[in-house]
């Protein structure tokens, strides 16, 4: 049996700073109104410079990683589950926005004492559920509630200005609820600041992912989870932006230095959708075939701005100041963000299956994986949405393709024994075995 | 050179003994609490077949759900790959391999050289596997074999809704009570284990020989259901629910 070969592996520097800001995150947002500070709470997808232009003490919680946190500790998601599931709401909606309004019903806070509520609720609707979970919210807890609608065709498909217009118009005017709603004025120049922020931010984050195209990957997908979280907490953030600044330089130095995240790589995988929260395990265990899961669309591009070109090529999108573009009002800001907003490879997953396998496929080829795992994932419908189609375009370009069942946020959705002797039978057809 | 495959299923155990590639012995036995013991009950019943005894076996590979619990293996394979090289060794021309048990369908996509490319498996519902068939019979008050056979009488399609095992029992039950045939009722129930079963494998493609494995290979109502939906014949071999085992003791011997 010929020897394996091993990579140099070593821990992330940064990894410790990552556990402490996403806990001051949380912190920050439950604390913040014994320190004068205002809460509010919207999805992930929320356009949170907004209220950013409020005052640094405007503490968020976004919605999708509360809830994804909640899903980690599946002895409180069960409590949230069971909160909802006897006032009879069904067990097939939104996985999150259960385990977010459970959270809420039991009033209890993942991160400990009650559950901490908001001062109002922003979100940007861009699926069908993401609208309707604060609609629900702000009648259960009173919260003021202003959702801004997204629903279109994105822009690295086709540019439109009145596409644009629509978006912007609805940022005014949510500026304008906020301003009503909280006593504020919004600063315009922490606006701008924070706009550039944002693009900086996801921008950063597609060119980390990208150098995970390099063998071997500097990151694994596992490790990838807790470090994407900070472009869906708050992107206008600056010490959010200057972890980014920080974990692009560590990770361009793995490269340099031809260190990975597995030492044993010999096989590259792509996953799809969101986890299942609760059991990431299932990606150590892959480890132990000498399969690194690289990466996904879902991964890179949730919040990763990436200039998608005609061939699908994906190119990280170079942030807002290194284009050179100059803000100097209110509105040249909000047109700025809605325009950035607007080219997150994600929105291909929510409105043509065709598109999202098309950029896969590219995922695939540019990130040298040798296969594909993707989760049916029966807590999300928009990450789900033609995921068979996505599988058979896959395997129609020779990718083979391992399919799982599963729930993001919901472990009675996932069986582990089953899901291991897929992988095991998976493994097997492509001539895999344990090298431990 | 003689091995042994153990298919450690969930309903059954079955040991197929191999010498210099021809099956001598075989073995079954109901899966019980204490896997181990039944894998042995069946193993002993294998090596009465072949007449042999434990030391002569020179290697033993297990598959099934509980192949980590089988006694005497030292080598273990997943059940998609046993049946895959099961069925290619019976029948080299085979290239799509459907594996209906008691709790689970397959379906397998093979290679020219039996090597498995692709599978599906039906594993979170009993709606697409042998139990399912089990629980019509018993609402029909029939023997399984009985039940199965009277399909082949019926010139009736009858669809059937319920997507569960436990709704179609009680659709099963208004037919009963709507004096539907029971040849129609029963051509009713192996249709929609069929067309899911069929669909599941459509996923991988469906490239001819076709061949038909498992237990529930032996009910002809299903089978003849399957042809239909199919629009081809597929191969049953002998001892359908021994292919697992095959393919195991295949491994043992380094095939």
């Amino acid at each position: 049996m010929s020897e394996i070969k091993r990579y140099k592996t070593e821990p992330l520097k940064c990894w410790d700073k990552a556990k402490e800001l996403r806990s001051k995150y949380y912190r920050d947002y439950a604390e913040a109104k014994s320190k004068g500070g205002l809460r509010w709470s919207g999805g992930a997808e929320a356009i949170d410079v907004i209220p950013y232009a409020f005052g640094e003490d405007v503490h968020a919680l976004t919605a999708e990683p509360y809830a994804a946190a909640i899903a980690f500790d599946p002895e409180f998601a069960h409590k949230c589950e069971a909160a909802l599931e006897a006032k009879g709401w069904a067990r097939d909606m939104c996985a999150y926005m259960r385990n977010y309004w459970g959270s809420v019903l039991i009033n209890k806070y993942a991160f400990g004492g009650e559950f901490p509520k908001p001062d109002f609720h922003l979100q940007s609707g861009f699926c069908c559920t993401h609208a309707k979970w604060f609609q629900v919210l702000s009648l259960w807890e009173d919260v003021p509630y202003f959702n801004i609608d997204i629903g279109q065709i994105p822009f690295w498909k086709e540019e439109h200005p009145n596409r644009l217009q629509y978006i912007v118009d609805q940022m005014h005017d949510s500026i304008e609820f906020i301003e009503k709603t909280t006593g504020r004025k919004c600063d315009d120049e922490r606006l701008i600041e924070g706009v550039y922020n944002d693009s900086r931010t996801t921008s950063l984050w597609a060119k980390i992912t990208e150098l995970n195209q390099n063998t071997p990957a500097p990151l694994d997908e596992k490790t990838m989870y807790s470090l994407y979280v900070f472009t869906t907490l708050d992107r206008a953030k600056k010490e959010f932006m200057d972890f980014y600044e920080e974990l692009y330089d560590e990770t361009k130095d793995r490269v340099a230095r031809g260190i990975a995240a597995l030492a044993t790589e010999r096989f590259r995988l792509m996953s799809d959708s969101q986890p299942p929260w609760a059991f990431l395990r299932v990606w150590r265990y892959l480890e132990q075939f000498g399969v690194v899961s690289t990466g996904s669309i879902y991964t890179i591009g949730l919040e990763g701005v990436w200039d998608i070109d005609d061939n699908w090529n994906l190119t990280p999108r170079e942030d807002l100041r290194s284009r050179g573009v100059v803000l100097k009002t209110r509105e040249d800001a909000l047109r700025a963000m809605a325009d950035w907003h607007l080219r997150r490879p994600i929105y291909a997953m929510f409105y043509n299956a065709d598109w999202k396998s098309k950029l896969m496929i590219q995922y695939a080829k540019q990130w040298h994986c040798d296969a594909a795992m993707l989760h049916l994932n029966r807590g999300c419908e928009g990450t789900s949405l033609g995921i068979m189609e996505n599988r058979a375009a896959l395997i129609k370009a020779g990718f083979p393709v391992l399919t799982y069942e599963g729930n993001m946020g919901d472990d009675r959705d996932f069986d582990e024994g089953r899901t291991v002797a897929r992988i095991d039978t998976f493994m097997e057809g492509l001539g895999l075995k344990k090298l431990t | 050179m003689i091995t042994a495959g153990i298919d450690l299923g969930a309903k059954t155990v079955k040991v197929v003994i191999l010498k210099d590639e021809k099956v001598i012995g075989r073995g079954i036995a109901v899966t019980g609490l204490d896997q181990k013991e039944s894998a042995e009950k069946a193993f002993a019943g294998a090596l009465q077949e072949a007449k042999l005894e434990l030391k002569d076996i020179e290697k033993v590979a297990a598959t099934g759900v509980g192949r980590t619990e089988a006694p005497y293996a030292t080598a273990h394979i997943t059940e998609v790959g046993a049946d895959a090289k099961g069925a290619f060794f019976l029948n080299p021309a085979v290239r799509t391999v459907i594996d209906v048990g008691g709790e689970e369908g397959r379906g397998i996509k093979c290679s020219a050289e039996g090597r498995a490319l692709d599978f599906a498996i039906n594993e979170k519902c009993a709606a697409g596997a042998g139990a399912f068939t089990e629980a019509m019979a018993r609402a029909l008050e029939r023997p399984l074999v009985e039940f199965a056979k009277l399909a082949l009488s019926s010139t009736k399609s009858i669809p059937m809704n319920a997507q569960c095992a436990v709704f179609a029992e009680s659709e099963v039950v208004s037919l009963i009570h709507a004096k539907t045939p029971h040849e129609d009722i029963s051509r009713a129930v192996h249709d929609s284990i069929a067309d899911r079963i069929i669909s599941m494998v459509r996923r991988v493609g469906i490239e001819k020989e076709v061949m038909l494995i498992g237990g529930v290979a032996y009910n002809v109502g299903f089978v003849n259901s399957l042809n239909r939906g199919l629009n081809l014949e597929v191969v049953v071999p002998d001892h359908p629910e021994y292919v697992g085992a095959l393919g195991a003791a295949l491994t043992a011997a380094g095939k």
